[in-house]
Parts: structure tokens; sequence; C-alpha cells
């Protein structure tokens, strides 16, 4: 029987793109639908009750929410290709801790950066580059956080580089500049046809979160 | 096993925390020894800077020198360093659900309820309302089964020691109806399989005193 895949996205979505990746890294042919998330589809209010959100992998029919939840399947379920997680049990967890600090830590300061002004969008820009220095710190001499190949880490963390100018515009900081082995990182990535496929120019971001700023009153 | 097998493996926690006692319960359902170390948040220990440098919280686990932090990392590595009495089902599917399960009572079911028991007059009913909710998508997904695991103990029932456990504790003290046989019949009775379980029981903290911490809590 053929897999039949679907993936229930929205194209500048750093979760979405998770799951492009890790579809690409594995060679899985699959749907792409884009949705409307002021308007949701049926289809997605059906596989994901629970939370309403994309991402969504549907995989035969039964849907997978939650976008590391879902890399972790797709790494399990296409096991004899290209693997995202260590085998070794601690290394394993060590990936886990580091996806789950991109989780808890980027989006959000990222998104104080973009959405807030003063002293607030100042912690915000505090926090957000003192989580990327660490992740650098992590990192160390390996070309990925993966080792020789990209790995769960990466794929957690590189598609939060497709909002670096919307960061850098809105944030007045240079990202290059504060942290430059993170920004020399994210291009190896994006070397990669399974990551460049999956990250929306950094210029359309830009343009959808000058859009969403309008939105919210910001500009 | 010897004593050196303790030095081995030390959990790193608060005997009030749910998310520590996760890890203390996950160790005695495998049978593992372990050396356990109170931490005083206020007061942090030098061990704790050293071995959780980026959250400096608790719980964290140490085996064999390395360590590891976040109760859900750490339950995840407990089941994947020792076999017996598998967490995790093998159908990478089921597996995918239980993790679901887990993070949204991380995201969503334990803040829910936690807002509602320390909620003040004004926003009582909003989060009150919120509680409930949360309670009842996760009584949809216990539907008939004994556990949450299925027949045995399974990741989402040690994750959900809040619910099984603290909640009832909280409840009373806030003076609250969340979690009642009565509203939620299925779910109040697993709690009650749960509290009953003959190592679950071994390994969470004595009631009187959660529920004397708790109180002292409110008073402030």
């Amino acid at each position: 029987m053929a897999d039949e895949v679907t993936l229930l996205d929205f194209w500048p979505s750093p979760f979405g793109m998770r799951v492009r990746i890790a579809l690409a890294e594995k060679g899985i042919k699959y749907e792409y639908k884009d949705e409307d998330l002021r308007n949701k589809s049926p289809l997605l209010l059906k596989m994901n009750p629970v939370h309403k959100k994309i991402p969504v992998l549907v995989h035969n029919g039964k849907p997978i929410c939650e976008s590391l939840i879902a890399v972790q399947y797709i790494d399990e379920v296409w096991s004899d290709r290209s693997p995202l997680l260590p085998s070794d049990p601690y290394q394993r967890a060590q990936a886990r801790f580091w996806a789950d600090f991109v989780d808890k830590k980027i989006y959000d300061a990222g998104r104080k950066v973009w959405t807030t002004k003063g002293e607030e969008q100042e912690a915000g820009k505090k926090e957000f580059l003192d989580a990327l220095k660490l992740l650098e710190e992590q990192l160390g001499d390996k070309p990925y956080f993966g080792g020789d190949n990209i790995g769960y880490v990466d794929v957690s963390l590189v598609p939060f580089y497709s909002w670096f100018k919307a960061y850098e515009t809105f944030g007045n900081i240079n990202i290059e500049k504060e942290c430059p082995k993170f920004i020399a990182w994210a291009k190896r990535c994006l070397q990669k046809e399974s990551v460049s496929k999956s990250l929306p120019d950094q210029n359309k971001v830009f343009d959808f979160i000058v859009e969403m700023r309008k939105k919210f009153g910001l500009e | 096993m010897d004593s050196s097998d303790n030095e081995q493996v030390r959990l790193l926690g608060k005997w009030a925390s749910p998310f520590s006692n996760r890890v203390d319960l996950a160790l005695k359902l495998k049978g593992v020894p372990y050396k356990y170390s109170e931490e005083d948040l206020a007061n942090k220990s030098v061990d704790l800077l050293n071995y959780n440098p980026v959250h400096k919280k608790v719980p964290v686990l140490v085996h064999n020198g390395n360590s590891i932090a976040e109760s859900l990392v750490i339950l995840q590595y407990i089941d994947e360093a020792w076999n017996n009495h598998p967490f995790l089902p093998q159908e990478p599917y089921q597996r995918a659900l239980a993790r679901f399960w887990c993070k949204t009572l991380d995201d969503k079911i334990l803040p829910a309820i936690w807002n509602a028991c320390w909620s003040n007059e004004k926003g009582r009913e909003k989060a009150v309302e919120e509680a409930l909710e949360a309670l009842k998508i996760l009584q949809d997904e216990l539907k008939d089964k004994k556990f949450f695991g299925g027949e045995t103990i399974g990741l989402v029932d040690i994750a959900a020691n809040f619910i099984g456990y603290w909640v009832s504790i909280l409840q009373e003290i806030a003076g609250l109806e969340l979690l009642t046989i009565e509203k939620f019949p299925k779910l109040y009775k697993w709690s009650q399989e749960y509290i009953n379980h003959p190592v679950i029981k071994e390994g969470l903290p004595p009631r009187d005193e959660l529920f004397a911490f708790f109180k002292a809590s409110a008073k402030k």
C-alpha cells in the first residue's frame, strides 16, 4: 500500500518548516496544504480538535500534531534513512533537551522583538540573543548540532532563520555581528536542499510580518 | 544490585513538585535504585547549578555522571536506558499519541487547572471553565481504558501524576470542585486506580504533608 502523506501547514510557520525539512530529508512525497488561519479548514479542525493549530502531519488518514512530535514520528517510521535522532539514549536526551530549549526560548523571545517596544522589547532582544549565543556554545566546532549531518536540533532551529530579517529590522539588531557562528551554521544548513526548499525567502517573511504588525496596530 | 548502583543514578528534586515526582515514579516503576537530593530553590546547590546550568531547575537526573533536565525528556531517557516495564508502546503512531498527550498536559491541561486553583475572584469563573474543559478533553482521551497506557502504567499516566494526585489536594484548598466522580466519572476512576497502584502509592508524597505545604503557600 502506498503511503498517503499530507501536511496541513502555513507557509511562514517555523513549526511547519520543521516538518517540511524532516519529510524532505527522508525523501517522502507528500501533499502540502496551506491553511488560512483566520478561516481554518474543516479538515484542520477535524485533525487537530484539541489545539486547532498547524502543522498537522496526516499519514494514511491518521493525524500527528505538534511539530517536534511529528518530526520524531517521521524519524521512527522512515528509520531506514537519514536518521535525525542519535541512537544513544543520552545523546537523544540531549537532542530533545535542546529542541525543547528552542521551543521555550526562540519563538517567544523573537516574538517580543517584533511585537513590542521600549523596555519589553529590550528584554526580548537580550533574551533572544542570549539564547542564540547559548546555542552557538552548544554547537561548538561541529558543522551541525547533529554532528556531520543535520539532526533533530538543526531541524527544530533553522526555520527561525527565515524570520531573521524581520527580527533584525524591527529589533534593530545585527545578528551576524552578535552571533557569527550561528549565522555560519544557518547558511551551512541552507546549502542542503531539504532545508533550502523548506524555508521561505527572508524577504517574503519580512513582508508578511509587516502586514501582521499593521493588523496588530504596531505600525 | 549492589550499593554502587545507587551512586550511578541520582535525582535532584523537590518533594512537593509533581515534575520532580514524575521522575521518582519512573525510576521506581523500572526498579532502578537511586540517590535522592532535596533541593532548596531559594539557595541553589553547586550540584544543581553544575548539572542544569541552562534552566537551574529541578528535576535533574544524573546517570553515570551525565545529567538530563526537563521532566518529559528525563522520562523518555529512563524508558530508553532501562528496557523493562516500557512506558511507551512499540508502534510509532501510538508513541506519537502518547507524546502528544504528555505535551498537552504540560502546555494546556496543567496550567488551566493550576490557574483555576490559584485564581482570584475576578478571573475565577473563566479559569474554572477552562480547567473543566481541559479535564474533559483528558477524559475523552482515556475512554474506557484502565490507564492511559492501557492495562499498565504508561508515559502519559506518569506525566499525569498532577491530575491523579495533586488536583484533589489543590481543589480542596481552593474550595473548588474540578475532578469529581460526578463531573468526570471515568477520569476519577482512573485517579483512584492510579493512587492505589502498588508502586505509584509508594512513590507519591504523603497527602497530609502536601496539603499543609500548599495550604501554607495559599496563605501568602
